[in-house]
């Protein structure tokens, strides 16, 4: 009797320790992709903050088209504005200011002094760099939701997601079409 | 599938077992010969282990770096690396930013250490620094994050550290022998009737003295070669580009400088093999990596894919081998991913003045001593000496004939 009693006493343990693992990995992975989101606010800031550099470096040379130095600076407040508005306002105004800057060094390229001006070629370095860590945490965010989509779904995570009300993560995708080109930093 | 590409490390764990476990076997015959104590010699394999294990644990990354004569930098240093760095930690989902270290030598080559991913480095010595673009260097540095990654720096250096134990333990062991500390033989032959017990004991631990280095290098060897490839892949997935490392590859292995500071139990974790020297047979055993070429062949077989899936596909391919480098598990339910295009962006590499500014006044005292300058494709600049005849020059570096100019020939 008393040896049955064990057992399954053993049984009752193992599988709760097993329940607490599963638990703890769901919440791990969820917090992944919470943290992932994160990192892409944090990319797309440090965009923000590097403009008015940019700005400022290109308006010291003489007949820099003007229109093309507002429509950053526009876009750039615009997006400024758009942190927090939702996802989709957000990556709109993203968007637009992906395509402003790639139209502003696109109009670099007339200008050979300036694309031999040291300034100019760090800030070039750190925007080329920026727009490539955005689309990587963005990258690493969606292997992230995917990872934990999987184990949503996937037995025997799927039972305890179940009843603890786990909700699958949506991934990012590209809406605005400027968004999906990406912006073309190069003047060579 | 972050967590699912450990499951492959159950192999490499076995792996390690294996090694362990001659380890043991090895010391246990060694006191059986030495002190006829299977237990006092099991006793001092474990201890010597133990205390290089722990050494290997927590100094095993500072140790390496000062031998390799590495500086660490910081951002303002070099940018470029540094963002490649930080653009990989994103894409792998690092914790931590890892420490990044400069080698000031010629040789192309990088590596990575580090007990855990959030205590890590990479290293990269300038020569590789400078003939890489953007594309490849974000390439060498996504394998070496891999490493980090998959956690192969502290696997690796766990096995270096068991391979070491054996190799000490039989080179004191054979001192000993030869300088006469064989109680063993001596109580064998006092005991008259035991004495092909004891000599067969001795048989074994001068067997083992021979054989256990060798067999623990080979599977030192099988672990390491496996771990690439799997850095290899996870490096395209984070990139999304296997041609950059591919390129990268390549411009490694029509490099013949060796590194200076390698030593060869570190081989394991540079990016290739700084002791290959040209020509050598392809897959033999006694490799740390595997052959370049095929690296590259796999990474470019990728075919628009930049998967795990698709790089286990494209290792069958060329490898003709019915198993892939990843298990199965490994690849359940991952979708297709899609490789991205080059980047557009072709940056000079920004090479710090001094270098550049002496290049140029060393171009230019060559070209006043009548020196002819001919650019190979392969990046090598080859100078003519004004005396040489001939149409065409053969590349030292890579074997590609090169025709002279003709107002070279006219001037000589």
């Amino acid at each position: 009797m008393k040896i049955a009693l064990y057992v399954v006493l053993g049984v009752v343990v193992v599988l709760l320790l097993l329940l607490v693992g599963v638990y703890n990995g769901l919440v791990r992975a969820r917090n992944q992709t919470k943290n992932a989101w994160a990192q892409i606010d944090v990319q797309l800031k440090r965009r923000h903050d590097l403009i008015p550099n940019l700005v400022e470096t290109v308006k010291g040379y003489k007949n820099f088209e003007r229109e093309t130095l507002e429509a950053v600076t526009n876009a750039r407040n615009v997006a400024q504005k758009a942190v927090g508005t939702g996802v989709g306002a957000q990556a709109k105004a993203e968007g637009e200011l992906s395509g402003a800057l790639s139209r502003l060094l696109a109009v670099v390229e007339s200008y050979p002094d300036l694309k031999a001006n040291k300034n100019f070629l760090a800030l070039q370095e750190e925007l080329t760099s920026t727009e490539n860590k955005i689309s990587f945490s963005r990258q690493f965010y969606n292997d992230s939701v995917l990872g934990y989509n999987n184990k949503i779904q996937m037995f025997p995570s799927n039972v305890v997601a179940g009843m603890t009300g786990f909700k699958a993560g949506e991934f990012f995708q590209v809406t605005v079409p400027e968004e999906k080109e990406v912006p073309k930093v190069s003047f060579n | 599938m972050w967590e699912q590409i450990r499951s492959n490390q159950t192999r490499s764990i076995i792996l390690v077992a294996a090694m362990g476990l001659l380890l043991l076997l090895f010391g246990y015959f060694l006191g059986v010969a030495l002190f006829g104590s299977g237990v006092g010699g099991l006793i001092v394999a474990l201890v010597v282990w133990v205390i290089m294990s722990l050494i290997a644990y927590f100094q095993g990354d500072s140790i390496i770096l000062s031998i390799s004569g590495a500086r660490k930098i910081s951002r303002d240093d070099h940018p470029r690396l540094y963002n490649a760095v930080e653009e990989m930690k994103i894409a792998s989902g690092l914790e931590k930013m890892p420490d990044i270290y400069i080698i000031d030598d010629p040789a192309l080559n990088a590596f990575a250490t580090g007990r855990n991913p959030n205590r890590a480095s990479v290293a990269i010595t300038s020569g590789l620094l400078q003939k890489l673009n953007r594309d490849e260097l974000q390439g060498v540095i996504a394998h070496e994050i891999s490493h980090i990654k998959n956690r192969d720096v502290l696997l690796m250096a766990l096995c270096s550290v068991l391979l070491g134990t054996i190799v000490i333990l039989a080179w004191f062991a054979s001192r000993m022998m030869l300088f006469g500390g064989m109680r063993g033989n001596r109580r064998g032959s006092s005991s008259g009737g035991g004495g092909y017990a004891a000599l067969i004991i001795i048989a074994v631990a001068i067997l083992l003295m021979i054989l256990a280095p060798i067999a623990a290098q080979l599977i030192y060897f099988a672990i390491s070669r496996k771990r690439e490839y799997l850095a290899d892949a996870s490096g395209a997935l984070y990139t999304r580009y296997p041609e950059g490392l591919a390129s990268a590859l390549e411009k490694l292995a029509g490099s013949t400088t060796e590194l200076k500071s390698a030593n060869q139990a570190l081989a394991p974790m540079y990016t290739i093999n700084p002791f290959r020297s040209g020509g050598r047979a392809a897959s033999d055993l006694t490799s740390t990596h595997p052959p370049i070429s095929e690296r590259i062949r796999i990474l470019r077989s990728m075919a628009g894919g930049a998967s795990l899936a698709a790089y286990d596909k494209a290792y069958r391919e060329v490898s003709r081998s019915g198993s892939g480098v990843m298990p199965a598990s490994a690849l359940a339910g991952v979708p297709a991913v899609a490789a991205r295009k080059p980047e557009a962006v072709e940056v000079e590499p920004v090479e710090p003045e001094k270098i550049s500014s002496a290049r140029e006044t060393s171009d230019l005292l060559w070209k006043f001593s009548d020196y002819g300058l001919v650019n190979c494709e392969c990046g090598t600049k080859l100078r003519v000496p004004p005396k040489f005849r001939g149409d065409s020059i053969r590349c030292p570096h890579c074997g590609r004939v090169n025709p002279l100019p003709p107002r070279q020939k006219s001037v000589s």
